[in-house]
């Protein structure tokens, strides 16, 4: 097994104790999820009918007829599978494949148990085991919105011998045989059958669990539990990137047929079967799914644009912010500083923003099932802490709000010497925006973790937010300029550091525990000037003189 | 497109007694109700055929019924006038018997049974699984019905036989499955309503029964012979007693819970499970405590 950067990121990404130590900046961690985020690699123009997963499923059959036959199926060899479990999957899975190696209490979900062997991504029906195929693709690909990693370091025979080696600690796989389930094909017409697909969402009572608007919000959503008695979030059906089985209509499709075995997810096999629900029914409820959810895993872009407007919207609901761009930002558990969370509620915000050139708004907006403190939550929030805090410091026992802390420099000048990612430090401090789910937005000032105080910038912080069907969405306005000089001022034209940390009171997050980003920008578009008019007449009249000039001797030289 | 889970000890076991036809009730019936049992095996003469009957005693103080909060659920809700649902995981009578026990020989028996063709039911009606505990035979029908006109969907979480977790969207659905192991017990649950929950006992013989409400229990037609027969509660944890069937004879046991054995009751979900194959070819599985 070779080195290689890649290589030593993989697996230091699984040993945690590697993972905290070279863990100076969050920028790796945001780096490699956007990385992880399954998309530019599928943006080829594909034929009508054929969807992506079915797509390369015929690019794979033609590469397969294309070798030769004795590669078709090379051995799997279970002894060198052990080796190579041993060096990347024991810390997680642990020795005896029981899904609970040193790693696995700090994650939601668990590890996957071999020996139980539910798997929850199958293309077999509900009961059934994964096939190797199955099994490959997940170590190809890895997990979205879960720890499980794709293994672009270990080749397709490497791969096969582990999975020949993680289907030997079960015994099922030596009694049964798996067969993939038959799915009808996409009887096409893609997006415009999602109208039809929102009513059968209603037959089959989808939102029950993932809401009216398919955000995870369900009435039944606070009390789900995985096989293992662990708390389970119902999907959130409107980040389709973070879909453990991967995201499109075909992979959707296959989810409904196969369930989601291990989770409360149920296959609707026998529904079909009975007539409850038709073939055509499922597609067009995949498309509807598909639909919820941007096509793409949205684009990392490191600045937020913030307009200049001649009016600033009025609250969170404002129809004005349709029109302005919206920036995503992933957010990562804080696993830095004890207590720790890994598997955090909030996986990113959405930014927009927009000024009138006296004052500043922004709107920030992140998926939350749980409008907290909601005691309706609190059985979760019980549950969540004794799954993943049981081994550091004090487990909350109060319902708690939800909180939003935005990051900025105390002062900013060009643009560099950024603070200290989580919450500045002694001699570099952040300024804070913190907005608390019932109390509303106060300034701050922080130098590390756990030291935020109430600041004041004689400004006038304000806040208004909106919790609607499992997303939170709050506006902060603030004048451009701070009255006090020690503060921050907002200027056009350079960026400035911006920072993001959300907790999600339901889920026990407080202090240290929640998730953070790194390191962004926000840019204030500067007022429109003499300027914006002047260089395209100057660059009209150079080109045009050079154009001039380059005629006039070329008919010169013609002629002589 | 119904997978079954094949156990090559219990294929060759029906394959052997295939010609003996046979069946016959099994499967509880009612929420406390008698199960069945009564398979008239033709591997036992009925000129010495015993049987095994007993009551189910309960000591101390049984923890208190709660009410269940259907109101998310008015179809179901208003099924309960009055105090609304109970919890029923202790059903514990006036003069202190308790319902709802499996019972089952552990030990003792040859393998050969013929596997029922009639379904055991269970039922959804009203948010409730009835009934709470099923027995079957191993490889027998279970007939899972939805008489609710709202979304139910049927988990099963077994160890030993593969589990499966399917929606039944709509009143009058059905789904038939079957387990191929014996695995003593299966939960079943619905994600949807949190508190619906049941057992399913598979077994691979007819020697089963749910104690009724007032604790009765028999295991009738029995072969002459030395048993270990087993108790299960889902709060109480197990109990076994040696038994020793005369010919012609009704043994009698029983067993006696107490409050205070709760702490030993359902072994948690997700223990690891260990298989060991005998050399007859069949399979047994044993659970380890996690560690933690």
């Amino acid at each position: 097994m070779a080195g290689g950067s890649g290589f030593r990121f993989a697996r230091c990404a699984l040993g945690m104790r590697s993972l905290l130590a070279s863990l100076r900046g969050l920028r790796i961690v945001a780096a490699a999820l956007a990385a992880r985020i399954p998309g530019a690699a599928w943006s080829m123009p594909l034929p009508v009918g054929l969807s992506r997963v079915r797509w390369m499923g015929v690019m794979i059959a033609v590469l397969v007829a294309l070798l030769p036959p004795a590669r078709l199926a090379p051995a799997q060899d279970a002894a060198s599978g052990e080796a190579i479990y041993r060096a990347w999957c024991l810390e997680c899975h642990g020795a005896e494949g029981r899904g609970d190696g040193p790693a696995a209490t700090h994650m939601l979900p668990r590890p996957r148990d071999f020996v139980g062997a539910r798997y929850q991504i199958r293309t077999t029906a509900s009961g059934e085991l994964p096939t190797d195929d199955d099994l490959m693709r997940v170590m190809r690909d890895g997990l979205p919105g879960t720890a499980m990693p794709g293994w672009p370091n270990l080749s397709d025979q490497e791969k096969r011998d582990v999975v020949a080696y993680i289907k030997s600690f079960s015994p099922f796989f030596e009694r049964e045989t798996p067969e993939v389930l038959q799915r009808s094909a996409d009887p096409g017409g893609g997006a415009d059958r999602a109208l039809a697909g929102r009513e059968v969402y209603g037959t089959l009572e989808c939102a029950r669990c993932h809401g009216e608007q398919g955000r995870g919000d369900g009435r039944s959503a606070p009390t789900l539990e995985d096989w293992r008695g662990f708390p389970v979030r119902a999907a959130d059906l409107s980040e389709p990137w973070l879909f453990n089985g991967g995201m499109g209509a075909d992979a959707i499709h296959t989810r409904f047929l196969t369930g989601v075995d291990g989770t409360p997810m149920p296959s609707n096999q026998d529904a079909l079967e009975a007539g409850v629900v038709t073939e055509e029914d499922l597609w067009d409820l995949a498309h509807y799914v598909a639909g919820l959810g941007p096509a793409e895993a949205p684009e990392l872009e490191e600045v937020v644009r913030v307009e200049r407007r001649e009016q600033l919207p009025d609250g969170p609901a404002d129809e004005a912010w349709d029109d302005l761009p919206r920036f995503y930002f992933p957010l990562v558990g804080q696993i830095v500083e004890p207590p720790r969370q890994f598997s955090p509620t909030v996986d990113g915000v959405w930014v927009q923003g927009v000024h009138d050139g006296a004052e500043l708004a922004l709107r920030v907006e992140w998926h939350d099932p749980s409008n907290s403190p909601d005691p309706g939550w609190q059985e979760w929030q019980d549950k969540i802490a004794g799954a993943l805090y049981s081994d550091e410091s004090a487990i909350p026992v109060e319902p708690l709000p939800d909180l939003l802390a935005l990051q900025f420099p105390m002062t900013f000048s060009d643009g560099r010497g950024r603070p200290y990612f989580l919450m500045g430090e002694g001699r570099n401090p952040v300024y804070l925006w913190l907005w608390h789910s019932r109390r509303g937005a106060v300034e701050g000032r922080a130098t590390g973790l756990g030291t935020a105080e109430v600041v004041d910038s004689g400004a006038g912080l304000t806040a208004s937010a909106e919790w609607e069907a499992g997303r939170w969405r709050v506006v902060f306005r603030r004048p451009l300029a701070a009255a006090d000089d020690g503060m921050l001022s907002f200027s056009e034209g350079a960026p400035i550091p911006i920072a993001f940390f959300a907790w999600d009171g339901s889920s026990g997050e407080t202090g240290t525990r929640g998730s953070i980003s790194a390191w962004y920008f926000i840019g204030l578009q500067p007022p429109p000037s003499n300027a914006v008019f002047m260089a395209p007449l100057v660059a009209f009249l150079v080109t045009g003189g050079l154009g001039m000039f380059a005629v006039r001797r070329a008919q010169k030289s013609y002629r002589g | 497109m119904l997978q079954k889970t094949r156990l090559l000890a219990t294929v060759a076991a029906a394959g052997l007694v295939w010609a003996c036809g046979g069946g016959g009730d099994a499967g509880g019936d009612g929420d406390a109700g008698d199960a069945g049992g009564e398979t008239a095996a033709p591997v036992v003469d009925p000129a010495t055929a015993g049987a095994i009957s007993g009551l189910i005693a309960f000591e101390g103080e049984a923890p208190a019924a709660e009410r269940i909060d259907m109101a998310e659920e008015p179809e179901c809700d208003d099924a309960y006038p009055g105090d609304g649902a109970l919890t029923q995981h202790a059903l514990v009578s006036s003069d202190g018997m308790l319902g709802n026990v499996f019972v089952y020989v552990k030990e003792g028996l040859g393998a050969g049974f013929p596997t029922p063709s009639q379904p055991a039911v269970l039922d959804q009606e009203n948010c409730r699984y009835h009934p709470h505990i099923v027995g079957l035979q191993v490889d027998q029908p279970l007939l899972i019905r939805n008489s609710d006109p709202i979304l139910h969907n049927i988990n099963t979480q077994p160890s030993i036989n593969r589990g499966f977790n399917i929606s039944q969207p709509q009143a009058g659905m059905e789904t038939t499955r079957d387990f191929g192991m014996a695995e003593v017990m299966i939960p079943v649950k619905c994600d949807v309503h949190g508190w619906m929950s049941a057992f399913v006992g598979v077994v691979d013989h007819p020697y089963f029964a749910v104690s009724r409400g007032d604790g009765a229990f028999s295991l009738p037609n029995l072969p002459p012979g030395d048993y270990v027969v087993e108790a299960w509660h889902e709060l109480f944890g197990t109990q076994t007693a040696n038994v020793t069937v005369g010919e012609g004879a009704t043994a009698e046991v029983s067993f006696t819970f107490n409050a205070g054995m709760a702490r030993n009751a359902v072994v948690p979900l997700g223990d690891p499970l260990i298989i060991k194959h005998a050399e007859d070819g069949s399979l047994t599985a044993v659970r380890e405590p996690a560690d933690d």
